[in-house]
């Protein structure tokens, strides 16, 4: 099988405070440090499982610049086939549906059995995989929290849905499925591994390449922009609650529902 | 202005809670829009969820067809491209059926998508402003969305509060022959019930969260019956689960869960950082610790100096009375 | 060599040789062998005696030979490992650690036996060889020998082998009857092994018995013909055995004698080739074992013996995951492994339930060699050892504490399998969840915890302390002589971060001119070796030394003594470096600081000494001179402590491990604490402290112990001319105070 993991490079929040510049408009980037965003983390691990199991390739693309090279070199040396950069200048800008525009011409170019992606990234919300998958008019699952290969035409997969149920439903391939974390346990990637693959050339796509009009994606293109960055005010430290046990409650009762704790 | 949809998901005849909350959405995009409700479903459970929808909606769209007895995204998709006047501004709640849908479906009307979106500004010209979280909730965004052309806007659950509004009497519009035959390349099998008592504290948006200070085994169900009168579940420190008073899979902390609920309510936990470090996305903390120096207070929002096993009782006796007349 | 004997615990015994001796010495004495002749003069059936000697002594030799190769056959395929080197510093640990059976007295009953035993098998080697040779050659004699010597010799062996009998009664008792804990063999880990040890214990007194019966036989042959014999000795066994045959009748004698010597030959030769077989192959290879054992033991295995850091790259692959992967005297040490069970004893992972047994982790790879180097047929190609006889769990579990390896009357390693098969486990991915994003962190961050780096000086910007010891940041802009290296968890956990502020008001009380490297500091990388991410290790090593070195420091200090291990062994080129524990005992000899009394007479206290400073690095006195300086203060001794100290539950990655236990080892610790009768724990190790406070809730005893870093109760208690705030005398409230922890930045698991 052959399987195309479309991945981003993110600011790890585990690994970064996330605060607002001086400026009070952006976040401050001077000081942040990048990896792999985690779902997509995920995807390329259940992608090698499956090759491990069924045979075939494992692809991860990423869509971005010279330094988003670092997390296919660290997919690589997990184990994936190929890694491969889209990089055009015309990109930068590209809301979600620009980025799955380009990732489309992508696909089209190749031969994919199954294209999987993160459910979402840490700075983005589940928008890529379901795009993808419409613009390819391939059936498409979210939230996918197990995939189990059927034949060469379908997966069974399990979504993850309310309560911690899973929704299980057969999909016809090619299909694009977008990952749970948890689907399983990723594989560590030591520094060895990534040394191993450093100088292993990795392929590089312009728009010109994927035959992709530089006015369907980019800044121009984008029907969403983020205009800036805030912190909602929020109290620092600990507000203490005094005076009577009742009125202590009824105060508290006030704020637990002010923030949706009593919806 | 464009029209304004909100797709309603139901279960068993009964409408998701979001249908409420999309209404609020609705009015600050637009405060003077009537929204219309769009329903799929088949049988007598569509009928249900339309007849209670038409108090709050002005016009219910019902979709109904075989295909929906089971809600399938691509199927959904494919009948709401069919019925929906171009330009429409289609609201879907951010949860696992609105993630399966809106983002193909943006694609297919060939308009914006915004997602996850827990607040609007409102419209300025062809742009709609809204507010969206990132990096696991440390920071927030504004975002402008061009709606010139329509939009699919997926919004948090819980992010709106419902609004007291007066009753409609709104029609119910049959658009069922609109969307003529369906198939789709996913076909749902059934569904797996997780199993009972295996409660998923990083999916709860509340957690009544105990620690050391809750003492004995016995008290845990102090903190379980606050949990029940506030929709919530019951987490805890590691002390609590070392004790074997609770599961492992109660655990918040780095040898635990990563939790992101909205409210965490900290009973009788100090705050060792290795249990903090396993709360995101910023909730609202509240501290119960008899302690007055325990660093929990440092990081909570509001603290309270008692004895949990006094105040909890108490405070779960005031929580369900506001239930009760709520419900009234 | 096959006299080499030694050691053996009292299970099971391998006497070989000697036993034997006893008899031919007497025999071969220089009276009476032409009236009674030797066994091989006796013509069976159509076959000499001799030449049935000759053909069991050539059957057993050649057995053996074979046996004894194909047990080396894996070795040859084995990783390198160097262990020719310092010849006169190996034959002292060989004096001391073999002959001397230096580690034994630390279990008392199971050690007399074993030094009994053992001295018992040395003494009877000669007899043993005279014995065997006796059998071929009529008037072979021990050169040497003659006159007094030889009588003298032969009444020490008679004592030998009688001492050598008794003690395989006693401790065949003890195996059967009394049944040490230690010895039980979880159901997990296959049967007992009690059948094994009785039988080999029962094959050693039969070979005494043998040596014995042979020799009264003889000396009562001759004494019915009425020639002069030596003496036996009074009360030995082979005495009483002549007192009972002395009216024997001569045929008779004749007959008993020479079944005992073919019953000592027989049993002989089987017992050598039995014996590498299962755990009496140390009565060979330990002498070996204990030559070629690790000298540098604070010394971390490099990856590969021979391969340097530069050329690690090219490895097709990085530590043990098959069998192969060990080293030669790896191996050896699976063979020399005597079952005694008290590296698992000491354990604290196999204390508290974890899927952990150092007995066991030998004894498993011994069986799999064992298995995949048949005896009869070629090697099999083995399964890989994680999933095959080891869990990943298994290999996770040690804390290193050096429990195991401290016991090891053998010298066995312990760490160094681990951790090489630690590093086959990160090579192939297969780490634990929970360590991912910590190890990710360091790589990103350089600490576990993926705080920023621009925060690792924030401990020292608080207000209150600041007024009071404004601490340099060498950033190339200041200098200073002494180096504070604060390490991870002292900078960034609001708790261990009193101990920084401690450490560095005690420095500068003392005068030092000292400053701390702040944001150019990157995690030790101490458990990151040791959690096998070389490499990485590597990163944060190099990243240190330049920093360290371009700070212009004279000497390093630091309160943390994993980084105080790594600084101190496994970096290279820095300057000396010191615990801070060192530097409070020496000052305090000195005189430069001076303590208060302590404020409650009441308290008790005791020390726990952390693997790294105690066991590792031999730091036993310094903190306890320390704890005795301060006026007032009364110290008591856990049951565990010093090397034989039982660990926190470990640090560094560990913290962020999820390990399968019972319960946890600080629990254990502190109620050693507790039933030591102390109610204030003192350590010296970041680590432990988080550890033991922990524990304390855990265990329940909050209010009724407490736990201290050694710094901080310095800090407490040293007298000043201007004296700072410290007020509280309940020590972790010093702690908490002014900093604030952003949570939602750490992340462990």
């Amino acid at each position: 099988m052959e399987i195309l993991v479309c991945a981003r490079r993110v600011p790890d929040t585990s690994e970064n405070e996330i605060e607002l510049n001086s400026a009070g408009n952006d976040i401050e980037r001077d000081d942040l440090v990048y990896s792999i965003n985690e779902w997509d983390n995920y995807a390329v691990e259940e992608a090698l499982q499956i090759v491990a199991r069924v045979g075939g390739n494992v692809t991860v693309v990423t869509v971005g610049g010279e330094d988003d090279e670092e997390i296919l070199r660290r997919e690589m040396a997990m184990g994936a086939t190929h890694g491969v950069l889209i990089s055009d200048d015309a990109f930068s800008g590209s809301d979600g549906r620009g980025i799955a525009t380009i990732l489309a011409a992508f696909v089209r170019k190749g031969h994919y059995d199954l294209v999987l992606t993160g459910v979402q990234a840490e700075d983005g919300g589940a928008q890529v995989g379901g795009m993808l998958a419409a613009m390819l008019d391939y059936p498409f699952a979210s939230l996918v929290n197990s995939i189990e290969v059927l034949d060469s035409k379908k997966l069974k997969i399990s979504r993850e849905i309310a309560g911690g149920n899973k929704e299980i439903s057969e999909i016809d391939l090619p299909c694009v499925l977008s990952i749970q974390t948890g689907i399983n346990e990723p594989r560590y990637v030591g520094m060895r591994g990534i040394r191993q693959v450093a100088s292993v050339p990795i392929p590089t796509f312009a728009a010109s390449d994927l035959g992709v009009d530089p006015g369907s994606v980019g800044t121009t293109a984008a029907k969403v922009k983020r205009v800036d960055y805030f912190v909602p005010a929020l109290g620092k430290g600990a507000e203490m609650l005094e005076g009577s046990r009742e009125e202590i409650i009824e105060k508290l009762v006030e704020l637990v529902a002010a923030k949706g704790g009593l919806k | 202005m464009a029209r304004i949809f909100a797709y309603i998901v139901h279960k068993a005849g009964v409408a998701d809670d979001s249908a409420a909350e999309l209404l609020t959405a609705a009015s600050k995009i637009d405060s003077a829009a009537s929204l219309t409700a769009i329903v799929t479903g088949w049988g007598a459970d569509l009928d249900a969820v339309c007849s209670t929808l038409r108090a709050s909606y002005s016009e219910v769209w019902k979709i109904a067809n075989e295909a929906f007895a089971y809600p399938n995204a691509e199927l959904v998709r494919k009948a709401l491209v069919k019925v929906l006047p171009q330009g429409s501004i289609l609201l879907v709640s951010h949860e696992h059926f609105g993630i399966d849908l809106a983002p193909g479906l943006s694609i297919k009307l060939k308009s914006a998508f915004v997602s996850d979106v827990l607040g609007i500004d409102g419209v300025e010209g062809s742009h709609l402003k809204v507010v969206r979280q990132e990096f696991g909730g440390q920071v927030s965004a504004h975002v402008r969305c061009d709606i010139s052309s329509g939009a699919v806007i997926t919004i948090r659950p819980g992010a709106f509060k419902p609004l007291e509004i007066a009753p409609v009497k709104g029609s119910v519009v049959d658009m069922s022959s609109d969307v003529g035959v369906l198939a789709a390349g996913r076909r749902y099998l059934e569904t797996v019930v997780a199993e009972a008592g295996d409660v998923d504290i990083t999916k709860h948006n509340v957690l009544v969260s105990i620690g050391r200070g809750i003492q004995e085994k016995d008290n845990v169900a102090i903190a379980e019956e606050l949990a029940e009168a506030l929709g919530a579940a019951v987490s805890c420190s590691r002390p609590v689960v070392d004790a074997k008073w609770l599961e492992k899979s109660r655990q918040v902390g780095t040898s635990g869960k990563t939790v992101k609920p909205k409210v965490y309510l900290a009973c009788g936990i100090s705050g060792a950082f290795q249990h903090l470090a396993g709360i995101k996305g910023n909730p609202f903390i509240v501290a119960i610790n008899k302690n007055p120096k325990a660093p929990i207070f440092q990081v909570a929002d509001v603290g309270i100096v008692d004895d949990l096993l006094e105040f909890l009782p108490e405070f779960t006796n005031k929580v369900r009375e506001m239930r009760t007349v709520s419900a009234k | 060599m096959l006299a080499a004997v030694v050691g053996l615990e009292h299970q099971t015994l391998g006497l070989s040789v000697n036993w034997f001796m006893g008899f031919a010495q007497q025999a071969l004495s220089s009276f009476g062998l032409e009236d009674l002749p030797s066994p091989a003069h006796v013509a069976y059936w159509l076959v000499q005696w001799r030449i049935l000697f000759l053909a069991i002594h050539l059957l057993g030799v050649a057995c053996f030979a074979y046996i004894v190769a194909k047990r080396i056959a894996p070795m040859l395929r084995a990783n390198p490992d160097v262990r020719f080197d310092r010849p006169w510093l190996r034959l002292g640990k060989v004096l001391q650690f073999w002959l001397g059976q230096w580690k034994h007295p630390r279990y008392r009953t199971a050690g007399t036996i074993h030094i009994l035993v053992f001295a018992g098998f040395v003494l009877l080697v000669i007899r043993a060889f005279a014995l065997l040779s006796f059998s071929v050659a009529d008037n072979f004699a021990m050169p040497g020998f003659p006159g007094w010597a030889g009588q003298a010799y032969d009444i020490v062996t008679d004592y030998a082998a009688t001492v050598v009998f008794l003690c395989m009664v006693v401790a065949t008792i003890r195996r059967v009857v009394f049944k040490p804990a230690r010895y039980a063999v979880p159901a997990r880990y296959g049967k007992g092994h009690m059948g094994d040890a009785v039988f080999l214990l029962a094959l050693i007194a039969v070979l005494m018995v043998a040596d014995s019966l042979f020799a009264a036989a003889s000396a009562a042959g001759l004494a019915q013909q009425g020639q002069t014999t030596e003496l036996l000795a009074a009360l030995s066994l082979p005495w009483m055995l002549k007192s009972a045959l002395i009216t024997t009748s001569l045929p008779t004698l004749w007959n008993v004698r020479l079944g005992a010597y073919l019953l000592h030959e027989v049993t002989f030769y089987f017992l050598l080739c039995y014996r590498p077989f299962g755990i009496q192959f140390h009565v060979e290879t330990s002498l070996f074992s204990v030559y070629f054992a690790k000298l540098d033991r604070e010394i971390l295995k490099p990856v590969r013996w021979g391969v340097s850091d530069e050329h690690l790259d090219t490895l097709k692959s990085f530590g043990v995951k098959k069998f192969e992967d060990f080293t030669w005297k790896h191996m050896l040490d699976f063979y020399s492994c005597a079952d005694c069970g008290r590296c698992s004893d000491n354990c604290p992972a196999n204390a508290v339930g974890r899927p952990l047994s150092p007995r066991f982790l030998t004894i498993k790879a011994r069986d799999y060699s064992f298995q995949h180097y048949p005896i009869l047929g070629s090697p099999t190609n083995g399964t890989p050892l994680i999933g095959g006889i080891y869990s990943e769990d298994e290999i996770w579990s040690c804390t290193t504490c050096g429990a195991c390896e401290e016991e090891c009357p053998l010298l066995v390693e312990y760490i160094d399998k681990i951790v090489d098969l630690r590093r086959g486990l990160i090579d192939e991915g297969n780490v634990p969840q929970g360590l991912q994003k910590p190890l990710k962190a360091l790589e990103s961050r350089g600490n576990p915890y993926g705080k920023m780096e621009k925060k690792k000086a924030d401990w020292a910007k608080v207000k209150e302390f600041q007024q009071s010891c404004d601490v340099k940041i060498l950033d190339g802009n200041l200098s200073a002589n002494t180096l504070y290296f604060v390490d991870s968890i002292t900078s960034y956990d609001d708790r261990m971060q009193a101990i920084a502020r401690a450490t560095a008001r005690i420095l500068d009380h003392v005068g030092e001119n000292f400053g701390i490297l702040g944001a150019a500091e990157k995690d030790s990388g101490h458990e990151v070796r040791r959690f096998g991410e070389e490499m990485l290790f590597m990163a944060l090593r190099d990243h240190n030394i330049d920093a360290i070195k371009s700070s212009g420091v004279q000497r390093v200090v630091t309160a943390d003594p994993h980084a105080y291990n790594a600084l101190k062994h496994d970096y290279k080129d820095v300057p000396p470096v010191e615990h801070i524990s060192q530097v409070i005992a020496r000052e305090v000899k000195a005189g430069n600081i001076k303590f208060n009394r302590v404020e409650n007479e009441t308290d008790v206290y005791t020390y726990h000494d952390p693997c790294y400073l105690g066991r590792h690095n031999q730091i036993y006195d310094d903190p306890r001179d320390v704890l005795d300086a301060i006026p007032g203060l009364k110290r008591v001794e856990m049951k565990r402590s010093r090397d034989r100290s039982f660990c926190c539950g470990g640090g560094g990655l560990m913290l962020f491990y999820e390990p399968k236990e019972d319960e946890r080892m600080g629990v254990k610790r502190v109620q050693m604490a507790a039933e030591a009768g102390a109610n204030v724990m003192v350590t010296a190790c970041p680590f432990c402290l988080a550890n033991m406070e922990d524990a304390i809730k855990v265990a329940g005893l909050e209010g009724k112990m407490t736990a201290i870093d050694l710094a901080e109760l310095v800090d407490q208690h040293i007298v000043r001319q201007e004296p700072v705030t410290v007020s509280s005398k309940q020590p972790n409230k010093v702690a908490h105070r002014e900093w604030t922890l952003e949570p939602t930045t750490i992340r462990g698991g």
